[in-house]
Parts: structure tokens; sequence; C-alpha cells
């Protein structure tokens, strides 16, 4: 990461000024707090795609709330809780439809989110948002984007949750074996209901930044979010397997890939090549992982045969 | 003497069956176990054994029958219940967290934590306390690991399997329950668990051991009970001269 960092500014001149970082902050904030709540969702061994669509409606939400009342709190009010309502849904219908894995209720309510989405927003962006919203996402604070302070505030909780808490520790649980840990009395219904509501929060969030940046509700936004966040996860090192990974560095993660694209577009390389560097830095992630499972296999052979 | 004797049953199953649909997993079967002595349960595979174990640790719940603790009727609903009563289990899979310390792993579900006025998922762990609790407890059973905070995912098999016995031992206040504990370990490493069994029936568990290895029966269980197609076939003290009555109950010969 340091060392991308270098290079970048070794070769491309108005990447360390500060008004490109601060660029980078707010392109980047509603990237990491979403992929915060993908990593809860990816330690528990799921995966939830409906982020992006989760966040559209979200907006629209927020948008449709304003046009009605007028009232800032209520907006903020109406995207968090359509962003964490549809991860209960998620959570609920995952565990008490007994579905096999979460690929599919997820896949099915981005489908549903988008929808309902274009359909409440008649296809296109309703724009306005109010100051509260507006500051959050486009301000800055002493220089410093007001969303760089909502993101090192999520940061901070769910790190202290994951952390230092017992339901962080279950979550953790839950990933490494889930039916030993319905065998040691852990309620994995409810970690894991409260693991995608908690997702859904963090789409609301980042809802609330998007929307307040471009001052509208589009449903639109958050295409293709879900790949981007699970992207940040898993560059983040983060194992498909569940159970491993510090969530902090879903947000390294996240920046990276702020970073790669803002010096990419500084350096004028093409869009599409964009994707392509993107795509090669998640399989060299992915391959680390793999890596990393192998050696720790050798260094667990070496010590058992040392005690022997 | 009657009264003596009863008062050492710690658990006793009554006339407990289980079916999975059309099949009668366990049919009328009834077996006790006393504080301080270890009770084998034998049988080949797909006796009931297991299905047996699971119900009583709370897995799974007999369809008729009781579980008396102390004499007294508890119904075990969920691993919780099993818990709550005293009852350990050690699974044949043994139920570790490969992704968690041995620390972790002994706390999983009944984490140490406070405050208490929060509700039991946002307390904090309190991870010093229980880490040196761990340690104590390896410590004692004589339980050597290369680092107690390195993953258990990081372990031999006979590490783990400490672990998980270690783990059963902290938190059985009656009954310790183990699922072929020494199946897939060698020589040197099943000593080891076989010592742990020990400790665990002298500190004044009622042990429960499913195995398939008689000289591990004759030497540490006291009573043996065998089942068949899910029934009881008999019940017996093991010794070194009756092993082969023990094997023929077994296979139905």
């Amino acid at each position: 990461m340091v060392v991308l960092v270098i290079v970048l500014s070794l070769v491309s001149q108005p990447f360390l000024t500060p008004r490109n970082i601060s660029n980078i902050v707010s392109q980047t904030a509603v990237i990491a707090i979403v992929a915060m709540g993908q990593h809860l969702v990816i330690l528990t061994r799921g995966i939830d795609l409906s982020v992006g669509a989760n966040l559209a409606l979200a907006t629209v939400m927020g948008a449709l709330t304003y046009k009605a009342t007028g009232s800032a709190p209520l907006t903020i009010l109406a995207m968090l809780a359509s962003g964490t309502f549809v991860g209960a849904i998620n959570g609920f219908a995952f565990v008490y439809g007994r579905l096999p894995h979460p690929f599919v209720i997820t896949l099915a309510t981005l489908s549903i989110a988008k929808g309902t989405a274009l359909e409440l927003a008649g296809g296109k962006a309703i724009q306005g948002m109010p100051e509260a919203v507006k500051f959050i996402g486009g301000d800055a604070i002493f220089g410093v984007p007001a969303s760089f302070f909502v993101v090192l505030g999520v940061t901070m909780l769910i790190v202290v949750m994951a952390k230092t808490m017992v339901w962080g520790r279950w979550i953790y649980a839950v990933g490494g074996k889930p039916e030993a840990a319905v065998r040691m009395g852990i309620p994995v219904n409810w970690v894991l209901i409260s693991t995608y509501m908690i997702a859904g929060l963090c789409a609301g969030i980042g809802a609330m930044l998007l929307a307040g940046r471009t001052d509208a509700g589009s449903p639109l936004f958050g295409n293709l979010l879900e790949l981007d966040t699970i992207a940040a996860v898993i560059i983040g090192g983060a194992s498909f397997l569940g159970g491993r990974g510090h969530v902090g560095h879903a947000l390294i993660g996240a920046v990276m890939i702020g970073v790669i694209r803002n010096a990419l577009n500084l350096l004028n390389v093409d869009i599409f090549f964009q994707l392509i560097a993107i795509g090669v830095v998640i399989l060299l992630a992915v391959e680390a992982d793999v890596l990393r499972n192998y050696l720790e296999g050798r260094v667990r052979v070496a010590r058992a045969a040392r005690l022997q | 003497m009657t009264s003596v004797n009863t008062n050492e049953i710690v658990l006793q199953v009554r006339n407990a069956t289980k079916r999975f649909g059309p099949v009668l997993a366990l049919s009328d079967i009834s077996l006790e176990a006393r504080r301080g002595e270890v009770l084998a349960l034998l049988g080949d595979n797909g006796a009931g054994k297991s299905t047996l174990i699971k119900c009583v640790s709370g897995v799974h719940q007999f369809d008729e029958g009781d579980i008396l603790i102390d004499g007294v009727a508890s119904p075990i609903r969920s691993p919780g219940d099993a818990r709550n009563a005293g009852i350990e289990t050690v699974y044949q899979d043994l139920a570790l967290f490969d992704n968690l310390t041995p620390s972790q792993n002994f706390y999983a579900g009944r984490e140490l934590s406070s405050p208490k006025w929060l509700p039991l998922g946002l307390r904090f762990l309190k991870s010093r306390q229980m880490d040196a609790t761990t340690s104590e407890v390896l410590d004692r059973l004589k339980v050597i690991l290369p680092k107690q905070d390195a993953t258990v995912a990081l372990m031999s098999g006979g590490q783990r399997q400490a672990v998980a016995v270690a783990r059963a031992s902290v938190f059985a206040r009656k009954v310790v329950i183990l699922d072929e504990p020494t199946a897939a370990l060698g020589l040197r490493e099943s000593r080891k668990v076989l010592d742990l069994i020990a400790r665990l029936r002298d500190e004044g568990n009622a042990v429960i051991l499913i195995t398939h290895n008689m000289e591990h029966v004759t030497e540490l269980a006291s009573r043996a009970v065998v089942l068949r197609q899910g029934r009881k076939v008999g019940e017996l003290v093991p010794t070194k001269t009756n092993q082969q009555d023990l094997v023929s109950m077994i296979v139905g010969a």
C-alpha cells in the first residue's frame, strides 16, 4: 500500500496534492463503508450481492422522503431504515428459508431492490437533498472531507464490535465452523440475521454519503458496488471461506481500489483498462490467500513434528 | 444401600426412543451414568451410539423417554440446556473452531463478558481472564501446545483432541461425553487422551465413553452398555476375560 502510494506520487505530479487526496477520500468513502458491511457478511461465510441495489433504493427512498416532508432527519432515517430493512429481508429469508447459501437470496433482493428503486423514481434521478446530507456527503471540515469522519466513525464502531464484543467473537465462530457454533450454543440464526442487517445499514450510510455528494437520489447509483466491495474485502486479505481477516483491512482494500482508479485516471489510462487492472489485483490478492493457507499447513506440520 | 446408589447416579436415561422418519434409531433405551465412573457405550457403526449422545447433549431430542439429572427429570432441548445442566460433550469432529485460539475455543458460546446490563451480544469480552484460565487448565492437564495464542488450525490431531477434551473438563460439572476420542490418534497421543479421561473421572464426573477399542474399555470403564440396531442388548462389567462376550454382543453373533 505504502509502496503503491510512493510509486504513484512519483509517476503522477498531481497525485499527492491535498485536493486530489480529498477527492480520493470522498470517492472511496462509499465503497469503504459498504465494504466493511460486506466483510462482516463474508466473515460468516456468506456474501451480500444486494448492497449496490440496496444503496440505490435507499437514495431514492431518501429523495422521496425529502420531497414529501422537507425534513432532514426523516430523510436520513429513511435511507438508513431502507438499507437495514433490505438487510433484514436477506437475513430472515436466508435463515428461516433454510437456504443453502446467501448467494440466491441476495441476488433476488438485488433484483427486487433495483426494480423497486426504478419503479419509485420513474427510472431517473430525483434531484434535491437536505443541507445536512449535502454537508456530510460533499463538504469539508478544515479541508478534510466530512465523509472521512463518517468512515472513521463507522470503522471504529465496527472494529470495536468485531474485536472486543461477544457478538464479534460469535461472527468469527460462525464463519469458522457453523455446525460447531450451533453445538456450542451460539445463537447462530441471530448472529446471521444481525450481520445482514448491519451490512444493509452500511449500504444505507453509503447511500447517505453518495446522495449528499450528488444532491440526488437515483436508482442507477451503486451499479456493480457489490463487486467493488467484494473486491475490497478480498484485496484486504479476508478469506472467502469465512472466519478470517481483520475488519479494518476491508478499509485498506477499498482505499487501494480508490487509489488505483484515481491514479489511472490521472495518468489518462483508458477506463476499460482500469477494469482489467482491478481484476488483476483481485486475482493477486486471492492467490496470496491461497499461498498463505499453504504456508500455514507447512508450519503446522513442522511444529507438530518438533513437539514429538 | 439403594439410596446411596441412586445418589451416585448423575445421569439417567429412561425408555428413550428416537425416530428419523420411518427409521427407528433408538428403541426403549435406558441407562445410567454414575459419579466418578466411566461408562463405555459400545456398538457397531449405525447401532445408535451417536444418536443417543446427541440427544443427551441437546443436538437432537428424544421422541419418547426422559432424561433425569440427579434424579430430577430435566428436558434437554438445546445444546445450551445440556451445558447448563453440567453436561459437556467432546464430539467426534471435535467441534473446534480452526480460526480461533484455544482460549477462544474454550469459551465459545459462553464468553466471559461485562457489563451485565448490556444485551449479551454487545458485552465486552474479558479476554485476559479467559486466556489466564485457559492456560491454567492446559497446564494442569499437562497439555503442551506450540503456542497458546496461535489458532487451533496450526495444531496436530492430538493437540486438537487435547484442547477439545480440556475444554470439556473446564465446564463439566456432572457428565462428560466423549465420542471416539482416540479414533484418529496415534499410540502416544491416544495415551495422553486416556490419561485426560481418567483425570476427568477422578475429578468426580460421570464419563460416557464411546469407542471401538476394547483395550481402552477394559482399562477405563467400570461398566459397558452395548447397543445393536438401536436396542440395548447388554450391560456388563468389562474385564480382560469377557472381552470376547462384549465383541459378540456388539456384532450380534
